[in-house]
């Protein structure tokens, strides 16, 4: 377009309308609004009344054939349902805007006021609004009639097992559910004796729930169903499903003996190996050749083993030398030194060890370690058997102990906390069991403290009561492993509207 | 005075008939309705022909003309032009000219001095034209549209345009016809004037579609409330004579 061309700018005139005869700028029809409004109606054939379904349960609104919405009085979810209602009216005009008009909330009555566009005679538009009345019908939906006939009914369960005897897995696991909130459709939680089950109204839930078991832990599942009912007439069958899940005995820290096949598969790993870490793969790391290996799941289950000693089988020992032998080892992100120490059980200082450890890198002299006894421990194990030949070391350092430090700080509160999911508890075991939860318990948040990747996958929250204590402490060469400030969460209230939300999701 | 009327249940009568201050020209109907309110309002003052332009009744549309002559496209019949030929008055000339743009009333608006055409009319169409009809051709386009005939009716006492006409755009007209004009509309709203119209300087006839307002609107811009007929005031005077005698 060339622009030192002399355009005049043009000014629309006015008619008059071709009815009512005032002035008015010319459109497509050359009616005023209000002629054109006389002549014609839009809405014409739209429906001004519907009948909708609701829930005074669960406060949701059925949209045909069997999808019940949740919606409030007056929302979002509620205005694009009751659109959504009137579909069919609406392809023949074009919806503009819609909004509600407030009704009594007892007179089960929900007004929406749209404004819709349509073209009439030749080429002109018209917008007009319109009221459309809902009138809401009480009726129950399916699972609340469900739940009301049989409150603690479930479809399916996952039953979810670990053949130790303590339950530190399963502290964990709480942790790493609340955190992905696997567990948000299981209607009912039980504790159970080495496990805990989980119970859901939903065959699909249970099996999403498996399927994350089966990507945190090492796990090996299967599955069965119960008839319950049966429609011969329409063919329709009703299952109760059941998922048994378990995971594997292996747990962190724990001393095993791998049986000759398995050694021999993961390239000649010595025989006696450590469980440094647990998801679901099961890392492995020989203390003397200071060589890190992975068994998958599958691997784990194809040749499985147990574990020659566990966590509660480790004793403290005193350090008395320490002579690094090797530079420092980086495997898979952690550090390894290895060194020569001359150690002795705290219980007995009588007897010296001189062992080789691979935590040359954080003992020192003085420092107090715990290991596992192999000296005086009575192994009645097949795998170990198995080898010929084998010289056992007397003792296997695993970890460095804060116990003294710990002392010092008993029953001040930690400034961090952790959440827990709802359990019905067993109730059958007695007080004994239940200062062993609390022990064991407590030996978990000590692990969280000292071990950085595990608080990894877990959310910390910030504990409002702590108060840093006043005195200035005298601290200690090394202090006590804590968490810091930055990795804990400000809580959330734990108020309606939370519990509001969390119910939304469903 | 301004007469409404339909010509078989069509309210668009400006393209059924061709109205001029010498004559008037009628399309053969089923029933006489139509004709006969033509005659009932002009028969004492110009003739009323009735007629047919290439075979087809839209004879307001294919043929422009005023007091001068009458323009019609190639495509009419050698009889058709006969008829126009006796049945006009001698000094309204007859000429059928070769022109691409066959529909002549579409393309041409006019009135006894000035009259628009279509942009793309030949050069020689336009001298036959200020020629035949003896008036000042102007090639113009009225609110964009190049087929000035449809969205403009005039007389030589004002006019009415397109609805959508801006403001410049009637000034500018305005200035080359030298007649008041205004921009309106038709049969209830209908952009396409002359199709839904016909006049000339003391009458009208608009489709029966046209509302109240669209009647005002016309018969003031066309002054039609205190014209009369100039023949018939002559013819009047005369007979008054004679009887008095």
């Amino acid at each position: 377009m060339a622009s030192d061309m002399f355009v005049v700018p043009q000014t629309r005139g006015t008619v008059l309308c071709c009815k009512c005869g005032i002035s008015m700028a010319p459109n497509p029809a050359n009616m005023c609004v209000t002629c054109l409004r006389s002549e014609v109606d839009i809405t014409e054939g739209l429906r001004k009344h519907v009948t909708i379904m609701h829930c005074p349960d669960c406060d949701s609104y059925l949209q045909p054939p069997r999808t019940w919405i949740k919606a409030q009085l007056e929302s979002k979810e509620l205005l694009t349902f009751c659109v959504k209602r009137l579909e069919t009216d609406l392809k023949k005009v074009r919806l503009v805007n819609a909004e509600f008009i407030w009704t009594e909330p007892h007179s089960k009555r929900i007004k929406v006021k749209l404004k819709v566009q349509k073209e009439v005679l030749n080429g002109a538009i018209l917008e007009q609004s319109y009221v459309v009345e809902y009138v809401q019908q009480d009726n129950m939906c399916d699972s609340c009639t469900r739940y009301q006939a049989n409150p603690d009914q479930w479809v399916a369960s996952v039953q979810l097992r670990q053949r130790v005897s303590h339950r530190r897995t399963f502290f964990y696991l709480e942790q790493l559910i609340l955190k992905h909130d696997a567990a948000a459709h299981a209607i009912k939680i039980k504790q159970m004796d080495q496990g805990i089950d989980f119970f859901f109204s939903n065959r699909s839930h249970a099996v999403k729930f498996v399927e994350f078991l089966g990507k945190v832990a090492p796990t090996k599942s299967r599955h069965d169903k119960q008839l319950v009912s049966h429609d011969p007439k329409s063919n329709s069958y009703n299952y109760k499903y059941t998922f048994s899940v378990e995971i594997s005995p292996i747990c962190r820290e724990d001393l095993i003996c791998l049986p000759p096949k398995v050694a021999t598969s993961l390239g000649n790993l010595g025989p006696l190996v450590i469980c440094t870490k647990v998801t679901n793969n099961i890392t492995l790391l020989d203390p003397f050749t200071l060589r890190q290996c992975f068994l998958d799941t599958d691997q784990y289950w194809r040749h499985s083993f147990k574990s020659l000693l566990g966590s509660r089988q480790l004793v403290e020992y005193d350090v008395f030398n320490i002579e690094v032998v090797s530079p420092e080892y980086n495997l898979g992100g952690s550090k390894y030194v290895m060194a020569d120490a001359e150690v002795a059980r705290v219980s007995d200082y009588g007897k010296l060890f001189y062992i080789r450890t691979h935590l040359g890198h954080i003992l020192k002299p003085g420092d107090r370690a715990l290991g596992y006894d192999l000296y005086g421990a009575n192994n009645n194990d097949i795998e170990l058997d198995k080898y010929r030949g084998l010289v056992l070391p007397e003792a296997i350092l695993i970890k460095k102990s804060y116990e003294e430090k710990r002392q010092k700080k008993r029953g001040k509160p930690r400034p961090w906390k952790l959440k827990s999911l709802d359990m019905e508890l067993d109730e059958s075991k007695g007080r004994a069991n239940e200062q062993k939860l609390d022990t064991e318990y407590e030996e978990f948040l000590r692990d969280l403290e000292e071990n950085p990747e595990l608080r990894f996958n877990l959310s910390l929250y910030r504990n409002k009561d702590y108060q840093p204590s006043e005195m200035v402490s005298v601290s200690d060469g090394d202090d006590l492993p804590s968490v810091p400030l930055e990795e804990l969460l400000a809580d959330l209230e734990l108020s309606e509207q939370e519990d509001g939300e969390d119910s939304m999701r469903e | 005075m301004a007469t409404r009327l339909q010509f078989e249940n069509s309210c668009d009568v400006g393209v059924f008939s061709k109205l001029t201050n010498a004559y008037c020209l009628a399309a053969i109907g089923g029933s006489e309705n139509f004709y006969s309110t033509f005659e009932s309002e002009l028969a004492d003052v110009i003739p009323v022909v009735k007629t047919s332009i290439a075979g087809t009744r839209i004879i307001g549309r294919l043929c422009a003309g005023n007091k001068n002559g009458l323009l019609v496209p190639h495509n009419t019949t050698d009889q058709e032009l006969q008829h126009l030929r006796n049945s006009l008055p001698d000094q309204v000339v007859v000429r059928r000219i070769e022109e691409k743009l066959s529909a002549l009333g579409n393309c041409i608006a006019c009135n006894d001095h000035v009259a628009l055409t279509h942009t793309d009319l030949d050069k020689e169409t336009e001298e036959i034209i200020a020629d035949v009809l003896g008036v000042e051709v102007f090639r113009q386009t009225i609110a964009g549209n190049i087929l000035v005939g449809s969205y403009c009716a005039f007389s030589n006492r004002g006019g009415l345009v397109h609805p959508h006409t801006s403001i410049e755009d009637l000034d500018e007209l305005s200035t080359l016809l030298q007649v008041p004009l205004v921009a309106g509309t038709i049969n209830r709203g209908s952009e396409v004037i002359a199709a839904g119209m016909t006049v000339n300087d003391w009458t009208a006839f608009c489709g029966s579609d046209t509302t109240a307002t669209e009647l005002s609107v016309i018969e003031s811009v066309f002054k039609l409330r205190e014209a009369q007929p100039s023949a018939i005031v002559d013819e009047m005077r005369k007979s008054l004579i004679d009887t008095c005698v």
